[in-house]
């Protein structure tokens, strides 16, 4: 990279033994990336992060790739740091129901260490072969987020890396804990914009003996409103209730239910009662369970409301022809668009009916024409308190530029 | 055993201070009607604590606005005049948290009491901080929810403390903590400002705000309303008392709990001690004999709790225990819990002075943790009552002292934070629920190193640069925002050489 001088180069090798240019397949949202470290050790990534603060380079973290066209691109990425070798689960503390792991670890690959011991984290793998860090960068959530929350709600320590090479801790290996400020959720979400993530403890939660889905099919916005309502001030304790309907066909409901079989069998029967003669029940999860409704080159929204807009949001969808998938038991639904030019539209409606219920409207994925039309985060309240988080933890925005919200 | 603490920092020519609280109290007096200010030295000396009595600290003024308009203004007014402000809500804290500074303005929220809505449709209510916790639950229950963090001090304590000290209680175990229930807030900034952070609906866009806010112990600002989930009442709930030989039994069936995948609600310990103290205060009628009693609750759906609790009785009776009582309805389920949750003040009555510890282990450290800590008390004379949220490995040991014995508060307080550096030493916190505050500032860097907690600052920094908001609390060593360059024009050349750092 013409940006690149040499002695950048010889500064990066020195910190890190795995250091390459950048090829076009490790673009970052279409913008190219300069060098690709990849560092093994959380000293490691500091010594690259030293180096490229000391010739004030721009830094792009990476966990396995499978987000990296999520929120805005970049305005510049020096050098992309390359989590995949950091791949080790370091302790599955499983009396505690703990586990520590490096950011680059598969989250498949920390459920197969974990589930040996009857344990999981409680975190959906959204896409395919995301990582760990990835998963907390983009705070990504599926359909388990009814049962216990969110990586907010499970992450409780936490070892990152600063924009000055700093290596700094928080929280611990208790759940309990409530000792200094809670960096772990300020980094959540927060795009590789304040700091790389190395390692990450988490609290787990048992694998249930069994799981049951019970679906029902929904014609209209308003059955799937009254439905919804029915499962979330019942009493039959859902690990998840999600809303699938495509662009073109009719909507479907489905309640997950965990735990022990006669538990289980109970629950379920009570599910049935509440969602009428149609329903269903299946030992397998659902065609697309845990997954986005958005397809490569479509637009990926997220809409957010408080539970009574569900009818609102679904009808406002479905008016704007978005096929919608996501947790209608939490008020987190993803909207997929397919024809960029009617994004502007679709969206300005989504965001207006979203907010009126309280929530937003974001555009989680798109293509670069469609990212270059739209508000992509839309408004945040408080971006002027986040913009001085940013200038404290980054003063001179080197870390992922321009890719979260306000510019940051 | 009082400590009258002094505020450290160079001393300031008097004038200028007090012209500074001159202009604040004027302030405040355009502000806040009548009786919400309050400057007659006797009656500031009501506040000089929280509920931790052993440090006291009049403020300077005292200030209990109406409404957030009124705080913001209280807290603009300090922001131009530097003078520094404590929140303050029931008063229960104990740590210290919302102790006075005495050349501050403690705000005192105990007027700010409404409960500004309860959607049950939305599982969500909004409420003013002095809004007292269980006065959430009691507006939720008619529509089938509550409000699900609840401290032992929910009766008194206020929702804007919790939001402070990230409270947790009993039920943490399953529910978590105040953080896992507060979804958005209406915070004024140590500028004064009112923001909306968070939201009604999940997952609000951009930085986690609120995240760092809840827990932050008044040092980032002053919430004036929270929107709290609400959660469904559940069909069943089964409290279930056990008496085992020794705390050993006891612990192995938490243990075994655990292991077989059963989440309950709740898995609360007491030992021989804290039992007997229990029986003296209010007859709660535990198993006599029982070196050790677990408190376990399950709820959930019906169906799903008859299968736990076979399992659960099953694993305690394999553990040891020589006992076990269910109850099932309201009434016996309060009995049960009227032994463990008078048991901080019941250790009044075998005991003229007690320290509330509050520290973290890995569960699975316990028998370790308590052996040492008998050894503690063995070696010591200093007798140790034990309490704790066993499932979550949160210890609540009570040190037990008689102030009037020369060198005995002295004893005790050494006691206590040996048992602190037992839980950092297996990895654990030194605080689970009641927060560093004024008390455990010192031991903070035991458990992070400097960068941890310079990189913590920076949040600090952001928020409050001149250390206004609850000066002196969390941090042994302010940092100096000040510090922070900006841009840099150019490298630094011991930089270029690869020989320094950037900052």
């Amino acid at each position: 990279m013409s940006t690149l001088t040499g002695t950048a180069h010889d500064a990066l090798s020195s910190a890190c033994e795995d250091v390459r240019e950048g090829r076009p397949d490790d673009a970052v949202d279409g913008v190219p990336v300069g060098l690709v470290a990849r560092p093994g050790t959380t000293e490691q990534v500091a010594e690259v992060m030293r180096a490229a603060a000391a010739h004030r380079l721009t830094v792009v973290p990476r966990g396995r790739g499978t987000k990296l066209t999520w929120g805005l691109p970049p305005t510049s990425a020096d050098v992309l740091v390359d989590l995949s070798a950091m791949d080790r689960v370091l302790d599955h503390a499983a009396g505690d129901l703990i586990v520590e792991a490096q950011a680059g670890t598969r989250l498949a690959d920390l459920q197969e260490v974990v589930g040996q011991g009857g344990q999981r984290l409680v975190i959906d793998e959204t896409v395919p072969g995301a990582s760990v860090g990835g998963a907390l960068a983009s705070n990504a959530s599926g359909p388990q987020r009814m049962l216990v929350g969110t990586a907010r709600d499970l992450l409780i320590g936490i070892t990152v890396v600063r924009a000055d090479g700093v290596v700094a801790k928080a929280g611990g290996r208790v759940v309990k804990n409530v000792a200094g400020y809670d960096l772990g959720k300020l980094m959540i979400g927060s795009f590789g914009t304040l700091a790389v993530v190395t390692e990450a403890l988490f609290r787990l939660h048992p694998v249930p003996e069994v799981r049951r889905w019970v679906s029902v099919p929904v014609a209209d916005p308003a059955r799937a409103h009254d439905l919804a309502q029915a499962v979330v001030h019942g009493q039959t304790v859902p690990g998840a209730l999600e809303v699938d309907w495509p662009a073109d066909g009719p909507g479907r409901l489905t309640v997950e239910y965990g735990g022990r079989p006669d538990g289980v069998e109970g629950r379920v029967g009570t599910a049935r009662a509440l969602l009428g003669g149609d329903a269903s029940v299946s030992a397998d999860e659902p065609d697309g369970w845990s997954s986005y409704p958005w397809r490569a080159g479509e637009t990926g929204l997220k809409l957010t409301f408080v539970l009574s807009g569900l009818r609102d949001v679904l009808a406002a969808a479905r008016d704007v022809g978005a096929a919608v998938r996501g947790s209608a038991g939490t008020g987190v639904v993803y909207a997929a668009l397919g024809t960029p030019d009617d994004v502007p539209a679709a969206l300005d409606r989504l965001r207006a009916v979203c907010a009126r219920h309280r929530g937003s409207a974001v555009v989680v994925d798109a293509p670069a024409e469609v990212k270059r039309a739209v508000d992509v985060w839309g408004p945040v309240p408080g971006l002027d308190l986040m913009r001085r988080v940013k200038d404290q933890f980054d003063p001179e925005h080197r870390l992922a530029p321009g890719r979260f919200v306000g510019g940051i | 055993m009082v400590t009258e603490v002094q505020h450290s920092g160079s001393p300031r020519p008097a004038g200028p201070r007090e012209g500074a609280l001159a202009a604040v109290t004027a302030r405040a007096r355009e502000l806040v009607p009548g009786p919400g200010v309050i400057t007659d030295r006797a009656k500031l000396r009501t506040y000089e604590c929280d509920g931790l009595a052993h440090y006291r600290v009049t403020p300077a003024l005292v200030v209990i606005p109406e409404d957030a308009a009124q705080l913001a203004g209280v807290v603009r007014a300090c922001a131009e005049h530097g003078v520094p402000y404590v929140a303050r809500g029931s008063g229960t804290g104990l740590s210290g948290g919302a102790l006075p500074h005495a050349d501050g303005v403690l705000v005192v929220t105990s007027r700010m009491r409404a409960i500004r809505e309860v959607r049950p449709e939305d599982q969500r209510a909004v409420v003013e901080p002095g809004v007292i916790n269980l006065d959430v639950t009691r507006a939720a229950t008619p529509h089938g929810y509550y409000y699900a963090p609840d401290p032992s001090s929910q009766q008194v304590c206020s929702i804007g403390g919790n939001v402070a000290e990230n409270s947790g209680g009993a039920h943490c175990l399953k529910y978590g903590f105040t953080t896992n229930h507060v979804l958005g807030a209406e915070l004024v900034t140590p500028q004064g400002e009112l923001v909306e952070i968070g939201g009604a609906a999940p997952d609000a866009p951009g930085y986690d705000l609120l995240g760092a806010v809840v827990g932050s112990e008044g040092t980032l600002g002053v919430v004036t309303s929270s929107t709290v989930r609400l959660v469904r009442l559940p069909e069943e709930v089964r409290t279930i008392l056990v008496g085992f030989e020794s705390t050993d039994q006891a612990g192995a069936a938490v243990s075994a709990i655990i292991a077989a995948g059963v989440l309950p609600a709740a898995i609360e310990m007491m030992d021989a001690l804290a039992i007997e103290a229990a029986e003296a205060a209010v007859h709660c009628n535990y198993p006599a004999g029982a070196g050790a009693v677990l408190v376990i609750e399950l709820d959930g759906a019906a169906v799903e709790v008859a299968e736990e609790y076979a399992e659960v009785e099953r694993l305690c009776r394999e553990a040891g225990a020589f006992e076990q009582r269910l109850a099932t309805d309201p009434v016996d389920r309060a009995l049960i819990w009227k032994g463990r949750k008078s048991a901080f003040a019941a250790v009044g009555r075998i005991s003229p002075d007690y320290i509330v510890q509050d520290g973290v282990i890995p569960r699975t450290a316990l028998p370790e943790v308590l052996k040492a800590i008998a050894d503690l008390s063995g070696t010591s004379g200093v007798r140790v009552a034990n309490v704790f949220h066993a499932g979550d490995g949160n210890l609540h040991p009570l040190v037990l002292f008689d102030e009037s014995v020369e060198g005995a508060a002295e004893a005790a307080e050494e006691v206590s934070g040996a048992i602190l550096d037992l839980c950092i030493q297996h990895g654990g916190s030194i605080t689970g629920e009641h927060g560093v505050g004024m008390d455990k500032a010192k031991y903070m860097p035991k458990m992070y190193a400097a960068d941890d907690l310079d990189t913590m600052q920076l949040v600090r920094c952001a928020f409050d640069p001149d250390g206004i908001s609850n000066p002196g609390k969390i941090f042994p060593t302010p940092r100096l925002c000040g510090e922070v360059p900006g841009r840099r024009k150019g490298v630094h050349p011991l930089q270029e050489a690869g020989l320094a750092e950037a900052f």
